[in-house]
């Protein structure tokens, strides 16, 4: 069966104008990826790790340096007009749109490049201002709606043109819960409805990718780490114990690395500076106590200790050797 | 989906062009800044001319000046930086990615641009012609109507290639739409007959559409319009078909350039680039 996007050791290096005024980067560094018809294929990785450079290359915005990519069996570098016709894209903290026009007038004008009859994008655009809770602000201005409401219609824009496979950029970044959460739901509806269609969602929330994704592709410094179903990766680090620590007055990280039986660990500082929360992936729980003498060997105070579940989190650390926020 | 190229291109053209079309009847302002404040250079000029007890035909070359530097303006700061802006607000990247002919999105920035001009241009030939009595003489309404609209074809032509360069410069297109302003209202001879400039200078300046344009109509509309010509209705009007080709043509390839740059360096789809 064919591939709704399949891409073989797709390359992208980005070269400064000058040598002076940067290093090379490399975006992409020899990425596979075979998506399957149907699937919500999510990729998960920290900022800076290529996931927006695949999906531009993937909706013809950018030329791969080296390999090939294709999308519903076209070939992104050559075929462009064949893949624009059955892709869409959605960014989050997206503006896109004239703040002059209402939502309704928007939306029917991006529907318009892709060719529908008026009478058709208008009957979509009410099918899905229904669904994102925006009936009443159709003819609203879009320079007066907030800034969850202008990222539902950037979505309901993505999906106006019912495109075989769109490409979701952080598509829940910046929203409020309940906004995150009907975006969430529309999109496995979706998809669900039609076996034919296909999201690849990028992401850094490891909930979402959880929750959403049938397979998950695990992206750091352009290298794809792993790729597979949320619960196979979960796999694993089910070997291993999970331990999560919430310190306070924790002044370096230094010497958990040296202590035997830890796999691998990460650490997150709250907004406030003073509460640190420690991760460890354990190879051997004997460990838990010599982290309890470093933690409270550096003056710290230990405000909580949990033994956990697996989670994507632990996989991302494991595999990358850091956490993803 | 949809049906095939030729409809698909049509709508992004109207689709495009609606926001142009839709963006003068909301912001109502448009009368007073397009209209009411250009009378204030051409009442400027037709004092000049009444003070110099010139022929009553100066007042309505001024008048049709005024009118047609509404075009040009349209040209330099909507058209010419039009894609600049997409960029900046998100939108490019959007048109890059519809299966659509990029020539049918600058074709609808185009029809929506020229429409809402023509509108205040309009307003302000009415407005002038009350203001100080200019008479018209019009011998061939078709002719000048085929001069109006290859004049605009060029053009507009013109401008679909200028937003093509202005997005490779990025931000500094804004300091060559503001060299390209006075020197052109100087050498297309907005307000005085460009032959007055001389024969290679007036041959020059027929790069810009409008100087032929302006030409061929102040012939058209004025009876002594003829006296003061650079060249004939005929000839003027072959130049402007030639430049309709030439600067459609170069719109394309500036276009392609421009979109195959993008894709390589990936820097056009990034804002504050």
């Amino acid at each position: 069966m064919q591939h709704a996007v399949e891409t073989q050791s797709l390359t992208r290096v980005f070269r400064p104008k000058k040598k002076r005024e940067g290093k090379v980067v490399t975006a992409l560094d020899s990425v596979d990826l075979r998506i399957d018809r149907g699937e919500l294929f999510g990729i998960l990785g920290p900022n800076g790790a290529g996931k927006t450079t695949i999906l531009k290359i993937l909706s013809t915005l950018l030329l791969p340096t080296s390999g090939k990519a294709y999308v519903a069996g076209f070939d992104v570098a050559k075929n462009l007009l064949e893949v624009r016709k059955r892709i869409n894209m959605v960014s989050g903290g997206e503006i896109s749109g004239y703040g002059l026009l209402t939502v309704r007038e928007n939306l029917w004008m991006f529907s318009q490049f892709y060719g529908l009859k008026s009478k058709e994008a208008h009957q979509r655009i009410d099918v899905l201002l229904e669904k994102f809770g925006l009936r009443d602000k159709d003819k609203e201005k879009v320079r007066t709606l907030s800034t969850g409401q202008r990222q539902k219609m950037n979505v309901i824009r993505g999906f106006v043109t019912n495109p075989e496979i769109i490409f979701l950029d952080e598509p829940t970044l910046g929203l409020d819960v309940n906004a995150a959460r009907t975006v969430r739901e529309f999109v496995v509806d979706w998809i669900r409805e039609d076996s034919s269609r296909t999201v690849l969602l990028t992401t850094h929330y490891m909930m979402e990718a959880d929750e959403l994704c049938n397979r998950i592709a695990i992206i750091d410094d352009g290298k794809i780490l792993a790729c597979d179903t949320p619960h196979n990766l979960k796999k694993l680090v089910r070997m291993n114990s999970t331990l999560t620590l919430s310190v306070g007055g924790l002044k370096d990280i230094n010497d958990f690395s040296s202590i035997p039986g830890i796999d691998n660990f990460s650490s997150a500082k709250d907004a406030g500076g003073n509460e640190t929360t420690l991760r460890f992936i354990l190879e051997d729980e004997s460990a838990v106590s010599d982290i309890v003498s470093t933690v409270l060997g550096k003056g710290s105070k230990i405000l909580s200790l949990q033994k956990t579940e697996p989670t994507l989190e632990d996989v991302f650390i494991k595999l990358v050797g850091r956490g993803l926020e | 989906m949809s049906e095939g190229p030729l409809m698909r291109n049509l709508r992004t053209i109207r689709g495009r062009a609606y926001p142009r079309l839709i963006g003068s009847t909301r912001e109502p302002s448009w009368f007073f800044f397009d209209v009411v404040l250009p009378l204030f250079t051409i009442a400027g000029y037709a004092y000049v001319y009444r003070f110099l007890e010139a022929d009553a035909e100066f007042i309505g070359y001024v008048v049709l000046g005024g009118a047609m530097t509404a075009f040009w303006l349209n040209i330099l700061w909507s058209m010419a930086s039009q894609l600049y802006w997409e960029k900046e607000i998100g939108n490019l990247s959007l048109y890059l990615m519809a299966p659509t002919s990029r020539m049918s999105i600058l074709g609808g920035m185009a029809v929506g641009g020229l429409v809402e001009t023509t509108i205040q241009a309009a307003a302000t030939v009415v407005v002038g012609v009350i203001a100080f009595d200019v008479i018209f003489s019009l011998g061939s309404p078709v002719t000048l109507l085929v001069v109006f609209v290859v004049t605009m074809i060029a053009l507009y032509g013109m401008g679909m290639m200028f937003a093509s360069l202005y997005l490779l410069l990025g931000r500094e297109a804004y300091h060559l739409s503001s060299l390209m302003m006075e020197p052109v209202y100087f050498a297309t001879g907005f307000y005085f007959p460009v032959r007055s400039l001389g024969r290679w200078a007036a041959a020059g300046a027929s790069i810009i559409p409008i100087t032929l344009g302006l030409d061929a109509m102040r012939q058209l509309i004025f009876p002594v319009g003829a006296d003061d010509a650079f060249l004939s209705v005929n000839t003027e009007i072959a130049v402007l078909c030639v430049l309709c080709v030439v600067f459609m043509v170069l719109a394309r390839y500036a276009l392609r350039y421009m979109e195959h740059l993008g894709k390589t360096t990936g820097r056009l789809t990034l804002r504050w680039q």
